[in-house]
């Protein structure tokens, strides 16, 4: 500044600070599988640990066949989970069954967890009408759209708080690419505005196909995005289990109580390629920065804090994925069992009440299909 | 001359025009290091530099609005929607801004604006990824809608697209993107953006189509043929506007015809090729003019899709009921 006067206002100090809330993530147990915050550790029974890692083996095995599968040409689209297993299932077991899921196509993990089976995921993958089906639970088909499910989880979160339902919010999940989208911001925005019971996860890993983090936003963290709407928000280790799921469950506490909403941004890796569509990493990532991010798998993590603990071994790890992979065999078998779909049915539900020119197509699909 | 695939041309006429026109630049959903998510743009980001080809942040309605502001400040933007059902995200920027703008300014700016996007069903893709949206977009009046049925018209076609000083939207179809080849030239060539091509000529019957179509449609001419029915077979390629010279000297001479596309029946680009016809040729025709296009539900669920999306037994069928008529 000229003459050395000071200025009325300092953008550059302005947003040098702006993440400063944002400097620490959540954390109970560290890279090196180091307990940091034995308080919150000592919150958990062994037996609510175990399961933790049990969910994670789960999802992990889980994404190992899911794969076998894309490569045997048994599945259609599918976006592999591989390193964000504690973001995932950290998060999704602090929510309860009357809570309503909105997921996105990453999300198929939490979904099953929330109650319909691994044969819809498969079905849904293989782009069948009985995978977007989940009668009775509270939760949608995973969404493609980007962004969609997060104005969809305002409405959502309105509705529960217009019909008065105890203890029920809703939460949804976007990935690091989708907080550049408007419905993100409007999402977040109407839920804050209706001060609705809503959790927003962003899954940040690092990657959104191949546009690195940093290209999204100039934004220090994802996070800090929340401020502007008047939304309390926390950055969390997301290969830590526990520290996820204690965040999830404080957010949880927080919007079911009536406070509005919360936005939590998940600091995760995806191990793998985007999805089985034909996506390579290597095109666009080095073996330098995925290193450090294997090292920090969460599984790792959580195998040498329960092995410490004597809670857990490598024999009964090997059993329950032998175990986990009959489920997904069988679960296979289902969902190719699964009837052919039919034109006329797709014209059927297009409507409720068919327009004369649906009906007659619907004659004619079904005149060919009784061939 | 070389042989390429539609995929290749289409790089290869982005490649022309980046190098002859600095003002152009290309921007999208990974269309940088990546190249794409199907490589159209591979390569181009390191021969032209990352000021000229880069990533945006995840946001089609940014991407939208990004092309409109550079077009108004001197520039050729070539904006990438990854996926034609991600155009949905756009609709204000493409439909309710860039298309009005040249009317809005009272024609003293213009929007030299290709949007490219991928499009067209049967490759068993996610939901939202195959759709064809052409319909939203040809109701749009001041946005010329494109879309080449093989390599060599892709090629011409996007040179063209980009060097036109009208907003473009030029849609690429995914199945033929490797399914064909053509003898596509070196040097730059232009195809005219509002002109149908008979693809294939014949005296009995015309067939209409585009896209992907084009193909199904050759292939039922050739069925037909065994049966020495003639068909002739007309490519769009331009949507908006449609060339009705070609199409109407063609139902001169055969006198029937048949529409095809792949979208659902309601309110296409069929339903538009028709009403012209009947408008202007219908003491022409000997028959009902026919049409072949996807039931009105919505597009199906993945594994169904070939029980949807009309192939050439059910152009063969149609053209067949229309000749014997
Ligand atoms: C509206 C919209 N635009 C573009 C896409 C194509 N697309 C699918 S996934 C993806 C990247 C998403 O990255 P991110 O949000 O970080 O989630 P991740 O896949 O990494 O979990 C893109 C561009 C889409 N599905 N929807």
């Amino acid at each position: 500044m000229a003459n050395g006067s000071k200025q009325i206002v300092d953008f550059a100090k302005i947003k040098a600070t702006m993440a400063d809330p944002y400097k620490h993530p959540v954390q109970v147990i560290d890279r090196e599988g180091k307990v940091v915050n034995p308080d919150i550790l000592a919150k958990y029974s062994d037996d609510q640990l175990v399961d933790f890692m049990k969910k994670m083996v789960w999802e992990r095995t889980l994404h190992e066949q899911t794969m076998n599968f894309s490569r045997q040409g048994r599945l259609g689209f599918y976006a592999p989970t591989a390193g964000e297993e504690a973001s995932e299932m950290g998060s999704v077991t602090a929510f309860k069954e009357q809570d309503f899921l909105a997921p996105a196509y990453r999300d198929l993990p939490q979904m099953i967890q929330h109650g319909t089976t691994v044969a819809k995921g498969f079905l849904w993958s293989k782009g069948h009408v009985e995978g977007n089906i989940h009668e009775n639970k509270n939760m949608l088909f995973p969404q493609i759209i980007i962004g969609a499910q997060y104005v969809e989880t305002a409405g959502v979160a309105l509705g529960i708080k217009k019909n008065q339902d105890k203890d029920r919010v809703a939460f949804v999940y976007t990935g690091d690419g989708g907080t550049s989208q408007g419905d993100w911001y409007e999402g977040v925005n109407f839920a804050s505005a209706f001060q609705a019971p809503a959790v927003f996860f962003v899954q940040n890993n690092g990657w959104a196909i191949s546009v690195p983090r940093y290209k999204q936003t100039a934004a220090e963290t994802l996070a800090q995005k929340a401020v502007a709407m008047g939304v309390p928000s926390v950055q969390v280790d997301g290969m830590d289990i526990v520290a996820v799921h204690e965040v999830s469950k404080l957010a949880r506490e927080y919007a079911a109580a009536g406070n509005g909403p919360v936005v939590i941004e998940t600091l995760t890796y995806r191990f793998g390629a985007h999805s089985s569509a034909g996506d390579d990493p290597s095109r666009y990532r080095t073996k330098e920065e995925e290193k450090p991010w294997f090292d920090a798998d969460p599984l790792i993590r959580m195998r040498k804090v329960l092995t410490d603990k004597k809670l857990w071994s490598q024999d009964q790890e090997d059993k329950l994925v032998e175990e986990y992979k009959d489920d997904f065999k069988n679960a296979m078998k289902e969902a190719e069992a699964a009837p052919a779909q039919k034109v006329s049915d797709f014209l059927k539900w297009t409507y409720n009440v068919p327009t004369p020119s649906v009906k007659k197509q619907i004659a004619e699909f079904e005149a060919k299909e009784s061939k | 001359m070389a042989k390429m695939t539609y995929i290749k041309a289409i790089t290869s006429g982005l490649d022309q025009v980046l190098n002859d026109d600095p003002k152009t630049l290309i921007f999208g959903e990974d269309v940088g290091k990546n190249g794409g998510v199907f490589r159209t743009t591979v390569g181009l980001q390191d021969k032209y530099g990352e000021d000229r080809v880069f990533d945006t942040p995840l946001a089609e309605s940014g991407i939208l609005g990004l092309a409109i502001g550079l077009a108004l400040t001197g520039w050729r933007p070539i904006p990438e929607i990854q996926f034609m059902g991600f155009t949905f995200e756009a609709m204000d920027g493409i439909v309710g801004q860039l298309a009005r703008d040249h009317y809005r300014f009272g024609g003293t700016k213009n929007f030299p604006v290709t949007i490219r996007t991928p499009f067209g069903g049967g490759t068993h893709t996610a939901e939202m990824h195959a759709d064809n949206l052409e319909n939203y977009f040809v109701s749009t009046p001041g946005l010329r809608v494109v879309t080449p049925a093989n390599p060599y018209d892709a090629k011409g076609m996007i040179i063209s697209a980009v060097e036109s000083d009208d907003p473009v939207l030029f849609m690429e179809n995914l199945k033929l993107y490797r399914s064909m080849k053509d003898e596509v030239p070196d040097e730059k060539y232009t195809v005219p953006l509002d002109s149908a091509k008979v693809v294939r000529e014949g005296k009995d019957i015309t067939i209409v189509a585009y896209s992907a179509e084009v193909n199904e449609s050759l292939k039922a001419a050739d069925a037909l043929a065994k049966d020495n029915i003639d068909a002739e077979v007309i490519d769009l390629r331009s949507l908006s506007p449609i060339d009705t010279d070609t199409i109407f000297a063609s139902v001169d001479k055969t006198h029937k015809v048949v529409v095809v596309q792949e979208a659902q029946k309601m309110a296409g680009v069929g339903a538009q090729v028709a009403s012209d016809i009947a408008e202007e040729k219908i003491m022409s025709l000997d028959a009902p003019i026919g049409r072949v296009a996807a039931p009105d539900s919505v597009y199906p669920f993945a594994q169904a899709e070939n029980d949807w999306i009309p192939n050439a037994d059910d152009i063969e069928a149609k053209a067949r009921d229309i000749f014997n008529y």
